[in-house]
C-alpha cells in the first residue's frame, strides 16, 4: 500500500513538472509581454532594456529552472499586467469560479433528475419528446449564444435581470468575496449560472433517461411494484438510488470540462473569475499569469485525481492490483 | 393601515429623490481600463482619459483643437527656447498639499525618466521654477509644440512622491511590473480621486472638495468604472440600465443604440488612420511608384468605409486628419479600377504578382474584415494576396521583423500633430535617430524628411502648416503607402446626461469633471 501511493504521488510529481514545460513551450508563441507594458511609439532599446529587466533574454530554460525554483516556494511569479504575485491574483478570482461552477450544478441536479425521470418513464408523453428534442438543441447552441440569448431576452428586453457582473459582494476572507450572501449578487448569479448550466444540461438528462429505462426492465423493479410499493416510492428509492452511480462518475468528470466552459460564460458576462482572467492573459500575453494559471488548475486536478486515486486503492484493493501492473 | 402604508412609500420616495438631488454617479463601462493609478506608468488612450480624471494637465486641447488653461492660466514665449507659464492660484492636491512651480519642475524631471514618455520630452531641458507659480519650461532646440506636450503635463503631488514607502522603495519610482507606491496611490489637483479599486474589475472615483476648478458646471459626484472588453456585453450593460455611459460603441451596433429612447449617441471623426505598407525592400515591385499608385486605385476605400465600418469612419487619402496641422484638403480619395489596370500594365505586372500580407485581428475596429477586403480588391488586379492576421499580442513582433510585404498598421498622433505620423510612419528609418520606427514600407524620401524636421522648428503656425500640408502632398503624389480610413470614435450616455456631447472630444479624452447629469 505505501508503495503505491509514493508511485502515486511520484505520478503526480511527473506530469507536474510535464505541465510546467508545457506552459513554458507555448509561453514564447502567445506574445512579447513587452509590447503590452509599454506604448506603441517606445523604442526598440527601451523594450529590450525591459526584457531584460523582466529576464525574458534568458534561454527558456533558464527561465524554467528559475520559475521551478520559485515555485517550490509558493512562488509563481509577478503578473505583468496585474502587478502582483500571480499566485495571489488567481486565488482571489477562484471564489468567482467556483460559485458559478457551483450555482451551475445546482441546476443541473434540479432539473436533470426529475426531466430525466419523467422521460424514461413516459417516453412517449409529448412533454417528453419536446424535452428530449429541445435537450439536443440545448447540446447543439454554443455557450457564447445561449449567454447572449439569456442577456437580450432577460436584461435588455424584460429588464429582469442584471447583464454583467458579479453585483454586490461580502467579504468572507481577505480572499474570498462572496457574491451568496447579497440579494444583488444572487441575480448576477442567475443569468451565468444558467448560461453555464446549459452546457452540461442536456447531457445529464439523456444520461439519467438512459440509465433510469435501463432499471425500469429490471427484475427487481417489477417485483417491487408487484410487492405492492406506492410507485414513487418504487421509482426513486428502488430505481433512481440504482441509477445514480454512472451520474456520479460522469458528473466527476464532467466537472473538469465545466470549469473550462466557464471561461466563455465568464467572458461573456464578464463574470470576474479564473476563466475571464485567464483569456485576458492571452490577450494581453501576460505570460507570467499564464503559466502560473495552467500551473494552479492542472495542481488542483492533480490533488484531487491523486487523492481520490489513493482513497479508492485504500478503499478497494483490486484498484491496488489494477496499479501494480 | 393602508393609509400608513401609503405615508411609508411616500416618505421613501421622498427620500429616494431627495438622495438622488445630490448625489450623482456615473456608471461607465470602457474598453480598457487605466493600467495603474501611476499617470507616468504607460503612454495610452485609458491611461491619459485616467489623468483627465484624477489629475489635471497645464493647459488641454478645446474641441476647436485650441489650447485651454487648466493649472496654468497664461503663458508666452520669453525667447524661441522657453515658454514662460503662470500659475493657477490655490490650487490644492488630493493629499491637501498647496499646488507650486515646484511641482510641475518635478512633473516634467519624472516624465523624462518615464520610458513611455521619455520620447516626447527628448528635446526638453529640466524646466525653472521663478517663484511659486510662475515656471519656465525650456527646450533645446526650437519647438512648435511645447503647448501641445504641456498637455501631457498632468502635475503630480511632488511632496507626496517623495521619500520611500514600507518596502524601502522611493516613492516615485516608475515600475512597469511592480509593486510601487505610485501605482497604487494617486494624488493629483484633478475633479476625482480614487476611493476604490479593484484592477480589472471596479474603480471607484469620488468627486474632490477642494477642486480649484469651481466655475465647472459638472455635478457628478462619483464615477463608478468598469472595464468590459467584450463588446455585446458593453452594450448589454447600457441597454439593460446597468451602465450609464458606454465607450466605444461597436459599429454593428450604432443603429441600435442610437435608437434606444433612453441613450444618446454622439459620434466625431477620429484620428487614427488605418493604413497599409508596401514594403519597397522585400519587393521590388513596390520601388516601382506605379505598382504602389496602382494598389492606391485597387483598394476602394469608401467602400470599406461604407460596408464594413458601417459607415463610421472617415475616408482617408493621407495621414493628417481634418483639424491637424499638416491636413491637406486637396488630396482626394482614389479609387479607379480601369486606372490601377492601366498602370499595373504599364509597369509590366499586367498578370500580376503575389504578395504576402499581415494585419492584427483585434487591435483596430474590424481590422481583419478590412485586411480581408483589400486583398479582394487587390485580386481585380491580379495581385494574389496571402494573408495572416493574429492578435496584437503577436502582431507588433511580425511586424517590426517585417515578414510580409504588405502589413497593416493604424497611427494616432501622440502629439495631436500631423508630424508625429511622418516622424513614426514615413520617415526614412533610422536606428540612431529612431525616425521611421514603423516605417515598414522603407518608403524613404530624403526632401520629405528634410520638410518635416524643418517644420518641427518652426514657430509660425501657418508657415509650419504649409510645410506640412506640403509633405503629405508627397506622400500622396508617391503613393508612399495605402490609405484606408479614420477610425471614428463613439460614445453612449443616458439622455439625461446634458452636455454629454460638449465634454467629448476627438482626442477622446472625455472631461467628466464637467459632466453635468439632470
Amino acid at each position: 500500500m505505501f508503495a503505491f501511493i509514493v508511485r502515486r504521488i511520484a505520478q503526480a510529481v511527473m506530469v507536474m513538472l510535464v505541465i510546467s514545460v508545457i506552459g513554458f513551450a507555448i509561453k514564447t508563441a502567445v506574445g512579447d509581454p513587452v509590447r503590452d507594458l509599454v506604448g506603441v511609439a517606445v523604442s526598440a532599446e527601451e523594450r529590450a532594456r525591459l526584457s531584460q529587466e523582466l529576464g525574458l533574454n534568458d534561454p527558456l530554460a533558464v527561465q524554467w529552472v528559475r520559475f521551478l525554483g520559485g515555485a517550490l516556494q509558493g512562488d509563481l511569479g509577478q503578473s505583468y499586467f496585474f502587478k502582483r504575485p500571480a499566485l495571489e491574483v488567481i486565488v482571489r478570482k477562484a471564489p468567482a469560479t467556483l460559485e458559478l461552477v457551483l450555482a451551475a450544478s445546482v441546476i443541473i441536479l434540479l432539473v436533470s433528475v426529475p426531466v430525466g425521470i419523467y422521460a424514461a418513464v413516459r417516453p412517449r408523453a409529448l412533454a417528453s419528446r419536446l424535452l428530449m428534442g429541445g435537450s439536443v438543441i440545448g447540446v447543439s447552441i454554443p455557450v457564447f449564444l445561449t449567454a447572449i440569448m439569456l442577456i437580450y431576452v432577460f436584461a435588455i428586453h424584460l429588464g429582469w435581470l442584471p447583464s454583467y457582473g458579479r453585483g454586490e459582494t461580502v467579504r468572507l476572507t481577505s480572499w474570498w468575496d462572496t457574491g451568496l450572501l447579497t440579494r444583488d449578487g444572487l441575480e448576477h448569479l442567475v443569468l451565468p449560472a444558467i448560461s453555464l448550466s446549459s452546457v452540461m444540461l442536456p447531457l445529464f438528462i439523456r444520461l439519467i433517461r438512459a440509465e433510469m429505462k435501463e432499471v425500469l426492465e429490471a427484475e427487481y423493479m417489477k417485483y417491487a411494484r408487484a410487492k405492492g410499493l406506492r410507485p414513487w416510492r418504487v421509482l426513486f428509492v428502488h430505481g433512481f438510488k440504482n441509477t445514480l452511480l454512472p451520474v456520479i462518475t460522469v458528473g466527476g468528470v464532467q466537472l473538469g470540462t465545466m470549469i473550462a466552459f466557464t471561461v466563455l460564460t465568464e467572458t461573456v458576462f464578464q463574470w470576474q473569475g479564473m476563466g475571464f482572467i485567464f483569456l485576458e492573459a492571452v490577450e494581453r500575453a501576460d505570460t507570467s499569469l499564464l503559466v502560473a494559471y495552467l500551473i494552479f488548475v492542472g495542481f488542483v486536478f492533480v490533488l484531487v485525481n491523486t487523492a481520490v486515486d489513493i482513497i479508492y486503492g485504500l478503499v478497494n484493493p483490486m484498484v491496488r492490483i489494477a496499479g501494480r501492473k | 393601515m393602508k393609509r400608513l402604508l401609503l405615508a411609508c412609500l411616500c416618505a421613501a420616495m421622498l427620500c429616494g429623490f431627495a438622495g438622488a438631488a445630490h448625489a450623482k454617479t456615473l456608471k461607465m463601462a470602457l474598453d480598457a481600463d487605466p493600467t495603474s493609478l501611476d499617470p507616468h506608468v504607460q503612454l495610452s488612450g485609458g491611461m491619459l482619459q485616467y489623468s483627465h480624471i484624477c489629475f489635471d494637465p497645464l493647459v488641454r486641447w478645446a474641441k476647436d483643437g485650441s489650447f485651454e488653461p487648466r493649472l496654468a492660466v497664461s503663458w508666452e514665449q520669453i525667447d524661441p527656447l522657453t515658454t514662460r507659464f503662470r500659475l493657477r492660484e490655490g490650487v490644492k492636491f488630493h493629499s491637501g498639499n498647496t499646488f507650486t512651480a515646484k511641482d510641475v519642475v518635478w512633473t516634467l524631471e519624472r516624465l523624462k525618466q518615464s520610458q513611455d514618455y521619455k520620447f516626447l520630452f527628448e528635446l526638453f531641458g529640466p524646466a525653472q521654477a521663478v517663484d511659486d507659480l510662475t515656471v519656465d519650461i525650456v527646450t533645446t532646440k526650437p519647438y512648435g509644440l511645447v503647448l501641445a506636450m504641456a498637455t501631457y503635463i498632468f502635475p503630480m503631488d511632488s511632496a507626496f512622491y517623495s521619500g520611500v514607502d514600507d518596502s524601502g522603495q522611493p516613492k516615485d519610482l516608475i515600475a512597469k511590473t511592480g509593486p510601487s507606491f505610485a501605482l497604487t496611490n494617486e494624488s493629483g489637483t484633478g475633479p476625482f480621486y480614487v476611493t476604490y479599486r479593484e484592477h480589472g474589475v471596479k474603480t471607484v472615483f469620488t468627486r474632490f472638495k477642494d477642486y480649484w476648478d469651481t466655475k465647472s458646471p459638472g455635478n457628478v459626484s462619483e464615477i463608478v468604472l468598469t472595464p468590459i472588453k467584450e463588446e455585446a456585453t458593453r452594450v448589454a450593460a447600457l441597454l439593460s440600465g446597468d451602465v450609464d455611459f458606454i465607450a466605444p460603441v461597436p459599429p454593428q451596433d450604432l443603429e441600435r443604440v442610437g435608437t434606444h429612447k433612453d441613450v444618446q449617441l454622439v459620434t466625431m471623426s477620429g484620428t487614427r488612420v488605418i493604413t497599409f505598407q508596401l514594403n519597397q525592400k522585400r519587393r521590388p515591385e513596390f520601388a516601382d511608384k506605379r505598382v504602389r499608385m496602382a494598389f492606391e486605385y485597387a483598394v476602394n476605400n469608401a467602400g470599406i468605409v461604407d460596408k464594413i465600418m458601417k459607415g463610421f469612419a472617415t475616408v482617408a487619402a493621407q495621414q493628417s486628419p481634418a483639424g491637424y496641422a499638416g491636413h491637406n484638403p486637396e488630396l482626394a480619395p482614389r479609387f479607379d479600377l480601369d486606372k490601377a489596370k492601366a498602370l499595373m500594365k504599364e509597369a509590366g505586372y499586367e498578370n500580376g504578382f503575389t504578395v504576402t500580407m499581415i494585419a492584427p485581428n483585434n487591435r483596430y475596429v474590424n481590422d481583419e474584415k478590412i485586411a480581408q477586403a483589400v486583398a479582394g480588391m487587390l485580386a481585380k488586379i491580379n495581385v494574389k494576396v496571402e494573408l495572416k492576421t493574429m492578435p496584437k499580442a503577436q502582431y507588433w513582433d511580425e511586424f517590426d521583423a517585417q515578414v510580409a510585404d504588405v502589413q497593416m498598421i493604424g497611427w494616432h498622433a501622440d502629439t495631436e500633430d500631423s508630424a508625429n505620423f511622418f516622424e513614426y510612419l514615413l520617415m526614412c528609418p533610422n536606428k540612431e535617430t529612431g525616425s521611421g520606427q514603423y516605417n515598414s514600407g522603407n518608403y524613404c524620401n530624403a526632401e520629405l524628411d528634410a520638410l518635416v524636421v524643418a517644420a518641427n522648428a518652426e514657430f509660425d503656425p501657418a508657415k509650419r502648416a504649409a510645410m506640412l500640408q506640403q509633405a503629405e502632398k508627397m506622400a500622396y503624389d508617391d503613393a508612399a503607402f495605402v490609405n484606408l480610413h479614420w477610425q471614428n470614435n463613439s460614445w453612449a450616455g443616458r439622455k439625461n446626461h446634458k452636455n454629454l456631447e460638449h465634454i467629448l472630444n476627438v482626442m477622446d479624452f472625455p472631461y467628466f469633471g464637467d459632466l453635468t447629469i439632470e
